[in-house]
This record gives C-alpha cells, sequence and structure tokens, in this order.
C-alpha cells in the first residue's frame, strides 16, 4: 500500500482494499476482492504499467535460470551450442553425471552437512533468542550488538587458523578432523547464532502475559520454550532453516579447504571441480548438476514463499 | 502472574519467572534424566579424551575441553543463571569456532609461520643436523618399513625398523627417538609388514611424500642418527653437522666451517662467514609488528593498496546501492491490491535467492564469454567482458546486481506491508502526492527498518571473496602489475599476495586479515551511528 492516491474519479469502488495479501487471498476467492473498474487508459496508468515493469523483472531474474535449464537439456553440453530458450530436449547430461559423477555422493554429503547445520543452528540461535526476549540480564544488550557484528565477519577471514585447529583436532580425534564432514559440521556450526536476531523479533512480538498464564498452569520455563513460543514462530523457524539452507548448500571456500578426499565432496565443490576441469565443455553437465541442486531449494522456497516475504525484515532491527 | 509479586518491582515477571523455575523438580523425571544423561555423557567424553590429549602433549585441548565440561555442569547442573542455560550452547560453538579462529589469527600475524618456517628452532636444527648424517663403514643397517596413523600423504609418518644383523628385533621411530619392541607388529621375513592402527605406505605413496621423509631424522641413544636409504632400508650414521646450544651455532666438522643465525629479512637462517647459508630451512619467530608495517610499507603492495581499497569500497557500495534500488522498485511497484498475480511474481522474482551462490557466479562467469556468451549474444555486442578493468568490473557489479536483488526485493516488500496505512493514508488526505508521500512518509520509516540489512550487506561484500574469485579471479592482470588485478578487493588481492608466488606466507596472510576485520569493523560501526538504527535495541 505504497501508493497513496485514493480511488480517482471515475472509479467504482465496491470494497475497499485491506493489505495487499488480504486483497490477494481476496481476489482469488473473488467475492471479497475490491472491485474497482477502471477505463483501459486510467487502468494502464493506475496498474497496467506496473504489469510491464513486473514482466521486466521477470524476464532479468529468469533469463540465467532459462540459460541454465537450456544448456542442462543440450545435448551437446558445451558453451558454444548453449542457448537462452531450450532448442532440444535430452537427458544426456544428467544421465552423465549420475553414471560417471560421483553426484550422489556429493548430494549426499551437502545433504548431511546441510541437515546437521539448519538443525544446529536452529535449535541454538531459538534457545539464544528465547534468553535475549525473556529474561533480563547484565550484558545483554553488548551481546545483542556483539553478535550483529561478529556476524560481519565471515568465517574465511580466520580460514588458516581454522584449517590448522582443525588439523591438530584431528591429531586426537581423527573422525572430527581436517578432511572429514563431522569436522566441516562441527567448523559451520560456529555460526550457530546467526538467527539469533530474527528469531527473537518474532520472540518479542509472542505477548509475555502468555508465559505467565502457561507457568501459572505449572509449567516450566523449558515447557514454555518448547510446548508454547516455539510452535508459535514455526513458520518462520521454516522461513530462518531455509535460509541457512541455501547459505550452507552454496559454501564453496571453506569446504574446498577443509573437504580434498573425493569421498567428502560437497555439491558445491564437487559440480566447481566440473566447471573448473574443462569450463567450455563440461558446462551442459555443470548445468544439469546444478538444477538437481538447485530444484529442492526452488521447490521450498515456493512452498514457504508466504512466510519469507517480511519474515526476513520483520526480526530486523525492532528490538 | 505480575500481581502475585510486589507491584515495586519493575521487572516483576521476570524475577518471578525465575522464582518457579529455580524451585526443585519442577522440570519433573524425564527432564532430570535427560539432563543427568546429558551431562554423563559430557563429562564421560572429556574423561575417554584425556589419555589421547596427555599422549599427544595437546595441553590447549586438554584445557579446553575441560573448561567445556565444566562450564556446561555449572550451567546445567545447578538451578542458577537463567538465561545462560539458553546461551551457552549457541556461545560456546561461536566462542570455539569464531572468535578462538580470530584470536589465533591475530597471534598468528605477529610471526613469520609459513613456508619454510613451520617448525620451531629445535625441529628445525635436528633437521639440518640430521640432514647431514652420513655412512661409515660399520653402519648398522636397518630393513625399514614406513607407515602413518594419520595421512599417507602428510603423515605424521614413524618408521618401523628391523636391523639387519638381528631380523627378530623391531624398533618404532619417530622425531622424538627409538623404542624397542612396539605393540601389534606383524614380522614377515626381517621385515614389518603391518602394524595395528597404522597404514603402510606403498612405493608410490613413499615417493610422493619424499620430501617430508628426507627430513626424518631419528636420533638414537648414542648420538647418532638414523636416516631412510631408499624406500625399503635405513642406515644409522653419524652426522658431520654439530649443534652448539650455548653459542647457537652448527659446525661442520668436516670444514670446520662454523654457521651462526642470521636475519635475512622476516626470518633467520643459519649462514657461513662468507654468507653462504646451510639450508634453507627457517624456523618460526615473532616478528612483532613487521607484518603489519609491510602491509602499509611495502611499496609493491602500497602502490596498488590505495586503487583496490577504492574500487573494494565502490564495489560494496554500488552492490548495495543497486540491489536495494531494484530490489525496492520492483516492490513498490507490484505491492499495490490492484495488481493481478501479485504472489506469482514474487515466487518468480525470488528464484535467482533460491539458486546456490556458487552456482550463479560460475553460471555468470560462462556468460561474459566473448565470442560464445550470452551477454554478447543478446546485446549483439563483441566485449571482451573480463578482457579490460572497467568491463571486468561492471560485469562483477551485474552479476552481483542479479544475485542480490531478490534479497532486497524481499525485505522491501516485507518493510513496506509492516508499514501501518494509517500513515500513508493521513499524508494521502493532507495533499501529499503518490511520490511526495513515498519520499516523505514511506521510504525513511521503510529505511529505518531496512538499514541494518543494507550494513549487514555492505559488510559482505566488502569482503565478498567468493564473487571475484568465482567470476573474474581478480583479473584482469596487466603485464607491468601480475599481482594486482582489475577486479580486485582487498581480500582476494592480499590472499594472492599471501599464498601466491614466493611461498605461502601465512603470518603476513594473517596480519591482513586482521586488518580486514578492523576495517570492516570500523565502518560498519560508523554506519551504524549514521543510521542511529540501535539506539532503541532493547
Amino acid at each position: 500500500m505504497t501508493q497513496v492516491q485514493g480511488p480517482p474519479p471515475g472509479t467504482t469502488i465496491v470494497e475497499e482494499p485491506t493489505t495487499a495479501q488480504g486483497a490477494g487471498r481476496g481476489r482469488r476467492g473473488g467475492d471479497r476482492a475490491p472491485k474497482v473498474k477502471l477505463g483501459p487508459g486510467r487502468w494502464f496508468r493506475e496498474v497496467g504499467w506496473r504489469h510491464v515493469v513486473g514482466m521486466i523483472a521477470v524476464v532479468w531474474a529468469l533469463f540465467p535460470v532459462s540459460y541454465l535449464l537450456s544448456a542442462s537439456l543440450n545435448p551437446l553440453g558445451n558453451v558454444v551450442t548453449s542457448t537462452l530458450i531450450p532448442q532440444s530436449f535430452s537427458l544426456t547430461n544428467f544421465t552423465t553425471l549420475l553414471d560417471e559423477q560421483p553426484f550422489g555422493t556429493w548430494a549426499r554429503n551437502s545433504l548431511i552437512v546441510c541437515v546437521c547445520v539448519v538443525f544446529v543452528q536452529l535449535l541454538f540461535s531459538a534457545l539464544a533468542a528465547f534468553a535475549f526476549s525473556r529474561f533480563r540480564f547484565t550484558g545483554r544488550r553488548g551481546g545483542l550488538l556483539a553478535l550483529l557484528l561478529i556476524q560481519m565477519f565471515p568465517q574465511f577471514l580466520a580460514a588458516v587458523a581454522l584449517y590448522l585447529m582443525f588439523t591438530d583436532i584431528g591429531a586426537v580425534i581423527p573422525a572430527i578432523g581436517l578432511d572429514t564432514l563431522p569436522g566441516y559440521i562441527l567448523m559451520m556450526c560456529g555460526g550457530s547464532l546467526g538467527q539469533v536476531w530474527l528469531i527473537k523479533g518474532f520472540f518479542d512480538s509472542i505477548p509475555m502475559s502468555l508465559d505467565e498464564a502457561a507457568m501459572l498452569d505449572g509449567a516450566s520455563h523449558v515447557q514454555v520454550f518448547f510446548r508454547i513460543i516455539l510452535p508459535l514462530v514455526r513458520p518462520i523457524l521454516a522461513v530462518c532453516g531455509l535460509l541457512v539452507f541455501v547459505g550452507v548448500i552454496g559454501e564453496f571456500l571453506m569446504a574446498s579447504i577443509f573437504l580434498r578426499d573425493s569421498g567428502n565432496k560437497t555439491l558445491a565443490t564437487g559440480l566447481y571441480g566440473l566447471i573448473d576441469a574443462d569450463r567450455s565443455n563440461n558446462l551442459g553437465v555443470f548445468a544439469a548438476g546444478s538444477i538437481m541442486t538447485a530444484i529442492p531449494v526452488v521447490i521450498l522456497f515456493l512452498y514457504l514463499q508466504k512466510f519469507i516475504v517480511g519474515g526476513i525484515t520483520a526480526g530486523g532491527v525492532k528490538g | 502472574m505480575a500481581d502475585l509479586h510486589d507491584p515495586s518491582d519493575a521487572d516483576g515477571s521476570r524475577s518471578g519467572l525465575r522464582d518457579r523455575l529455580t524451585k526443585p523438580g519442577r522440570d519433573g523425571i524425564p527432564a532430570l534424566l535427560v539432563k543427568v544423561l546429558f551431562l554423563g555423557v559430557v563429562i564421560g567424553t572429556a574423561i575417554a579424551l584425556t589419555p589421547a590429549l596427555v599422549g599427544e602433549e595437546s595441553w590447549f585441548f586438554l584445557v579446553a575441553i575441560w573448561a567445556i565440561t565444566a562450564i556446561l555442569v555449572a550451567t546445567y547442573a545447578t538451578g542458577r543463571a537463567l538465561p545462560a542455560k539458553y546461551l551457552v550452547p549457541g556461545t560456546l560453538m561461536l566462542a570455539l569456532f569464531v572468535v578462538y579462529p580470530i584470536v589465533l589469527t591475530a597471534q598468528t600475524s605477529f610471526t613469520n609461520y609459513g613456508d619454510g618456517t613451520r617448525n620451531d628452532k629445535q625441529t628445525t636444527v635436528d633437521q639440518i643436523v640430521g640432514a647431514s648424517v652420513t655412512r661409515s663403514d660399520d653402519s648398522p643397517q636397518y630393513n625399514l618399513t614406513i607407515a602413518t596413523d594419520g595421512d599417507p600423504t602428510s603423515g605424521p609418518f614413524t618408521y618401523f625398523l628391523v636391523p639387519q644383523d638381528d631380523p627378530e628385533a623391531v624398533f618404532e621411530g619417530t622425531a622424538d627417538g627409538l623404542e624397542s619392541d612396539p605393540d601389534g607388529v606383524t614380522l614377515d621375513n626381517g621385515r614389518v609388514t603391518a602394524v595395528d592402527g597404522y597404514t603402510v605406505l606403498n612405493i608410490k605413496q613413499i615417493s610422493a611424500a619424499a620430501a617430508e621423509l628426507d627430513e626424518i631424522a631419528i636420533p638414537t641413544e648414542s648420538g647418532s642418527f638414523i636416516v631412510r636409504d631408499g624406500t625399503s632400508e635405513a642406515f644409522e650414521g653419524a652426522p658431520t653437522l654439530v649443534y652448539d646450544e650455548d653459542a647457537d651455532t652448527i659446525t661442520d666438522t668436516t670444514s670446520d666451517a662454523v654457521y651462526t643465525a642470521e636475519q635475512v629479512g622476516d626470518r633467520e637462517y643459519f649462514v657461513d662467514e662468507a654468507g653462504e647459508r646451510i639450508s634453507d630451512q627457517s624456523w618460526t619467530a615473532n616478528v612483532g609488528t613487521a607484518n603489519y608495517e609491510r602491509i602499509f610499507t611495502d611499496s609493491r603492495i602500497s602502490s596498488s593498496f590505495f586503487g583496490i581499497f577504492v574500487w573494494t569500497f565502490v564495489f560494496a557500495t554500488l552492490s548495495v546501492v543497486g540491489t536495494f534500488l531494484l530490489g525496492l522498485v520492483f516492490a513498490v511497484t507490484l505491492n499495490d491490491p490492484r495488481v493481478r498475480g501479485q504472489k506469482i511474481y514474487r515466487a518468480l522474482l525470488i528464484l535467482p535467492y533460491a539458486i546456490p551462490g556458487f552456482i550463479s557466479l560460475l553460471l555468470w562467469s560462462s556468460f561474459y564469454n566473448q565470442d560464445f556468451g550470452l551477454i554478447n549474444d543478446i546485446t549483439g555486442l563483441n566485449v571482451n567482458w573480463f578482457g579490460g578493468a572497467t568491463t571486468a568490473k561492471i560485469a562483477v557489479l551485474l552479476t552481483n546486481l542479479w544475485m542480490g536483488f531478490p534479497y532486497m526485493f524481499l525485505v522491501a516488500t516485507g518493510a513496506l506491508q509492516a508499514i501501518p496505512e494509517d500513515l500513508t493514508e493521513a499524508a494521502r488526505i493532507d495533499g501529499a502526492s503518490g511520490f511526495a508521500g513515498f519520499r516523505r512518509i514511506t521510504f525513511p520509516l521503510l529505511l529505518v527498518t531496512v538499514a541494518p540489512l543494507l550494513v549487514a550487506t555492505f559488510a559482505f561484500n566488502f569482503n565478498n571473496f567468493g564473487a571475484i574469485y568465482l567470476l573474474t579471479g581478480g583479473g584482469p592482470f596487466s603485464p607491468d602489475n601480475p599481482t594486482a588485478g582489475g577486479t580486485d578487493i582487498l581480500i582476494s588481492y592480499t590472499y594472492r599476495l599471501a599464498f601466491g608466488a614466493g611461498g605461502v606466507q601465512i603470518g603476513f596472510a594473517s596480519a591482513v586479515s586482521v586488518v580486514l576485520f578492523v576495517i570492516t569493523g570500523i565502518i560498519a560501526a560508523l554506519q551504524f551511528r549514521a543510521t542511529r538504527s540501535l539506539e532503541d535495541v532493547n
């Protein structure tokens, strides 16, 4: 509702539009939609141009995706013959990838890493967010600000130290040393408090009276957290989880330093190895792998879309 | 609940909460069991690891593990410090894998640690002396088996030795010395063929690790050393070099030449009177602030530093401003209830965000191919995008614009929907036109919400090594300055300096990291101050 212009003359408003989302829902349902009748010229000036911008935006957003899809379906699989719009339909690249490359291993490794990191990060962030939202203690404000600052530094800046550290750890406990998935996961869990701000914003919006009522009924703080607060923010946890998932599945730099053994490669390092070996001729296979990597994420995105919009901003900095 | 407490207690409900929680038995039996089990596992793990840590002499890890155990027990076994129970898990992870590495980086930045200086002085001297071991006629010979309990390429390596004149005896040799009759050894025909817990290296692996194996000299009690002779034999001999600890000199017993430690650049070598080095091996040493001085005084670095700093700043700024404006325009345009298919637009516009970053970057890097790339294809141009610094910069920014705008679109859409309608309504009634209303009311409100996210995005892009590395690799490089590329940002440029030609210079790289930490922190703090966005954090 950013356009502050009112209904222009010559229009008939049957029902005042409520919110953007409400209107969207109503429109599909039919009768609750605002019935704004505009003349064609008026309509274009008020609404139509928005579709023009929207179309341009969609083309801009999707042309690389279209190219990626087209390249993955191109049986020749090289840069020279790849086009924006699919010209042919062949699954050669997909079968090549699955038969000749350990794509399954990469996908399995990535999945393990993503699931572990997402779970740990959500749980630890939610726990910390609960403390920041519900308790008052010394160092609370400082802690929140420190979190914000620390998150600005990529772990890559300390890559050498982490490398040496995990070499040493591996000498004692080989299972979590360098070049092991658990070691890599552990390192990635350093960002466990990454979602605190976002989740805290939502905890703050849940009235304290709810906790208090539960406590009067004999619930403990653990029960309040797990049985009352967490279920209420399930959508936002899903959004956070998705954001973490996208970040982790695309993490390339630390993985390329940590995971050298071919059996330990993730989708990011595996697919990079493919395209790096032959930038022009491996494009098709790379594209096929990318499509298979991106599709689950895209589906999750679309599924959680209504929670994503707003979710990112809401935890912003409202305190 | 607040009624139950003294109303003068401003924080009544919270302290009430605390009272209730500290009452014993509140959590019931199952919760208690979980707690006991969890703490048991933690303590058990610490106990189980202690012997291994003592064996490896990893005193730091030993202290760390018991400190963690103590913190966990103190937090969860008592009823006190309620917030800590929720904060400790994530904070521990943060401290171990983010804060501690940062501290370690800062420490390393004051040393010359890197290629040629990875060992301490004692080890280096031992290696130099060990390498001078020569065979005499009566040198004892051994059948050698090289094994490792670590990685076959990097070690650590252990020698299993069988004296050729006593094929029943077995010795286990490491840099620490010889031990007789090790456990779990399979002896076959005067040769060790397998050892429990070790991988025996084959000939190919031995030749791959030759350089490291050549540095191994196993000291014996008589002052001689055992070194390998090929892949399957070893001999014991006396070194021709002798180290004098008090004088800190190495003397060559065959030529009587005396080598003293002398500073060359950031490291020391043993050199004779003529300045000839005995070995290219040096050792880790404290160099004070030398690495930092080098960043700011080395002419090779400072000549490019300013230009790269400016570009880093421009890159981060334009990336934030560009993606934000584009995202905002799309959000404002589509955030009108009369636009049909808003959901579909949104779903399509956030697609780029759902594609993992490395895929987008590698894909876009193929777009800029001069002959077959998509960009030249569509536009009909014939630009060698990565050939010139300006076009390469445009390419990097364009790619970042595509990758970043969906996030900003989401952020802006969310922020727009959070702005109360009454405000925009009031502006309209007061006669503000569409754009004026947006500029005066909506935009400032929106900015307050998104400012912290913009600052974070700026900080992210300031150190966006991945974007540069995967797109252009920092290039293009001009012939007169092959180390500073046209699209290099600070982090990619300095990492090339630290890890490129001239060997790995970890101490220097660490100093660079610290400087980047500081620069990013200062810029972020200034931006937060300017936007005043953190003042109402409560």
